[in-house]
């Protein structure tokens, strides 16, 4: 057959299936039932006009729009339709994140020692040495935040701050916190350098925050400050190293894998983490805002709140998601 | 052949042509797209800073979706197409040619941060650059690629079809495809050429059209005025 036939004979089969993708790709979201029946039939028929156009060498031009529409029918045809947003969050929630973190539980571990460890020698060491406290903060900032929690001042200060300021600290909270949390994660495709880098020096700043006022006798403004949003962000901050490390291991041990595909593999893993750990820090951020700076809840509450959040996070990350006997 | 398609084969067992973004288009549609994103930062934070701490609060949260899911919203919504990439006529696709996801979209647009790294995404132009499908780290990651819109190429090839739709001619034999191609760029080239050299190349099919010079020229016009599908 010659082109110019070819073209006369199917051209408006291929205009109805042209407009038919232009419906489809305008209401990008809808569902798939909504497609037309024939559709398949008629993407079948294109392809085989493709393949036929390529085959008989009609010219480029006619090759290149059989490919345009094949092109965006084969994306039309085999995109995901995902279910309904509400059920996916709640999937998620009770069984997909901790599932995950339970699935990747040697690198949480690994993420929550690289965190805590470090953290901890260091705190121990300046509260027996406090002058160790210079060689990893300025002056200035120990100052600061000694300042902070000073139980002395710290109730004028808390007094001063009203419910606007607290919106304020949210919003600072959301942007700087879960920054870190993207950090860490993003920075462990360097091998896992990255998230190595930033797990164990926050460790080390909040070891050392902790061990210097711990040292100074500042107790009880400090703990009962971070044990409430702390269940929430210490153990997002190592789940999003673990994330991150996750990253890094798929490219120093592929396994059978290419390393490209075992990173695109880890990449699909790592991000139900960082999910949770979005989820983590935006609850961590609320509290901290709005719960762990308030000065009229008094401090026995704040500990035992603290204490039963901690609680609950173990127990979400170990019992989510099994299948109930 | 060294050239930046990608060609993917489907279930039909058909091969589709993509046509790969190297790094210049998706440089300036970065251009692009940062331009807007500070436009809107800075009216955002004009406008937020009316309205006292609350305003201060909301232009936080704000500039933290801006810095992180920009690009995210865009390409999830709009078919795989930010602003700026629009503009440069890109569109970010999974490997398999399909839309892009969510998941896909968030993993390349968080490891922006290594691919910025050490300064002014030099690791993500290296990686471009060593990759055989143009790809950043964060496109590496997701399995995401960005690709030249397909609508994109009509626009040269219409402007073949409406200055030549005078006397289309068969051409004289059945022409292979890169027989075709070639005539078919001869004629968008010429304006690159003075007359004389256009003579002096269509002078090497003189044999097979059976005329020379000018005439060899406009003959291989006529051709390729049929072969864009002039009748």
């Amino acid at each position: 057959m010659k082109q110019q036939l070819f073209e006369t004979k199917y051209q408006n089969e291929w205009q109805l299936f042209e407009s038919t993708l232009t419906t489809l790709e305008r209401n990008a979201r809808s569902q798939p039932h909504q497609k037309p029946r024939e559709f398949t039939e008629n993407y079948g028929k294109i392809c085989y006009h493709l393949a036929l156009a390529k085959e008989r060498e009609y010219s480029p031009l006619l090759v290149d729009r059989l490919n345009e529409l094949a092109l965006r029918g084969h994306q039309q045809l085999y995109r995901t339709y995902n279910a309904g947003f509400g059920h996916r969050v709640l999937q998620f929630l009770l069984a997909t994140f901790p599932q995950a973190v339970r699935n990747n539980s040697k690198l949480v571990l690994l993420g929550l020692l690289l965190f805590y460890g470090p953290g901890l020698i260091f705190g121990t060491a300046i509260y027996f040495d406090p002058s160790l406290a210079f060689s990893f903060f300025t002056p200035d900032q120990i100052a600061s935040f000694s300042e902070m929690y000073n139980p002395s001042s710290n109730e004028s200060m808390a007094e001063k701050r009203g419910s606007q300021e607290d919106l304020i600290m949210f919003g600072f909270y959301i942007r700087n916190n879960i920054g870190i949390g993207f950090q860490t994660f993003a920075s462990g495709l360097l091998f896992g350098l990255g998230s190595l880098f930033f797990l164990i020096y926050n460790g080390l700043a909040i070891g050392g925050v902790a061990g210097y006022l711990t040292q100074l006798g500042y107790n009880t403004p400090f703990y009962s400050f971070v044990i409430g949003h702390g269940a929430f962000e210490l153990t997002a901050i190592a789940i999003a190293g673990a994330a991150g490390m996750k990253l890094g291991f798929a490219l120093i041990a592929p396994g059978r894998l290419t390393r490209k595909q075992a990173l695109v593999t880890a990449g699909k893993d790592a991000i139900i983490l960082v999910y949770g750990v979005i989820l983590f820090l935006l609850i961590a951020a609320f509290l901290e805002a709005f719960w762990s700076s308030s000065s009229t809840i008094p401090v026995s509450i704040k500990y035992s709140v603290g204490g039963f959040f901690w609680l609950l996070v173990t127990a979400y990350l170990l019992l989510g998601g099994r299948r109930g006997s | 052949m060294l050239d930046t398609y990608k060609s993917l084969e489907t279930p039909e067992s058909i091969d589709l042509e993509l046509h790969l973004a190297g790094p210049v288009p998706r440089i300036l549609a970065f251009a692009i797209d940062l331009g807007i994103r500070l436009a809107i930062q800075f009216a955002a934070a004009i406008g937020l800073f009316y309205f006292g701490n609350v305003g201060i609060a909301i232009w936080m949260i704000f500039m933290f979706l801006m810095e992180w899911f920009y690009p995210v919203f865009f390409e999830v919504f709009n078919n795989g197409q930010t602003p700026g990439k629009k503009a440069m006529h890109l569109r970010v696709i999974l490997d398999s040619g399909t839309p892009v996801t969510w998941s896909a979209s968030i993993i390349r647009n968080l490891l922006r941060f290594v691919d910025f790294l050490p300064f002014g995404y030099v690791f993500g132009l290296i990686s471009m650059c060593i990759t055989e499908d143009f790809k950043r780290l964060g496109d590496l990651t997701a399995g995401t690629v960005v690709v030249h819109n397909p609508q994109a190429v009509k626009a040269s090839t219409t402007l073949l079809q409406n200055s030549h739709q005078k006397n289309p001619l068969p051409p004289p034999l059945a022409l292979s495809v890169q027989e075709q191609k070639a005539l078919l760029s001869f004629t968008e080239r010429q304006h690159q050429f003075t007359p004389e050299r256009q003579q002096e190349l269509a002078n090497h099919l003189a044999s097979a059209l059976q005329v020379s010079d000018q005439q060899a020229v406009d003959k291989i016009h006529r051709i390729s005025s049929w072969l864009v599908g002039a009748r």
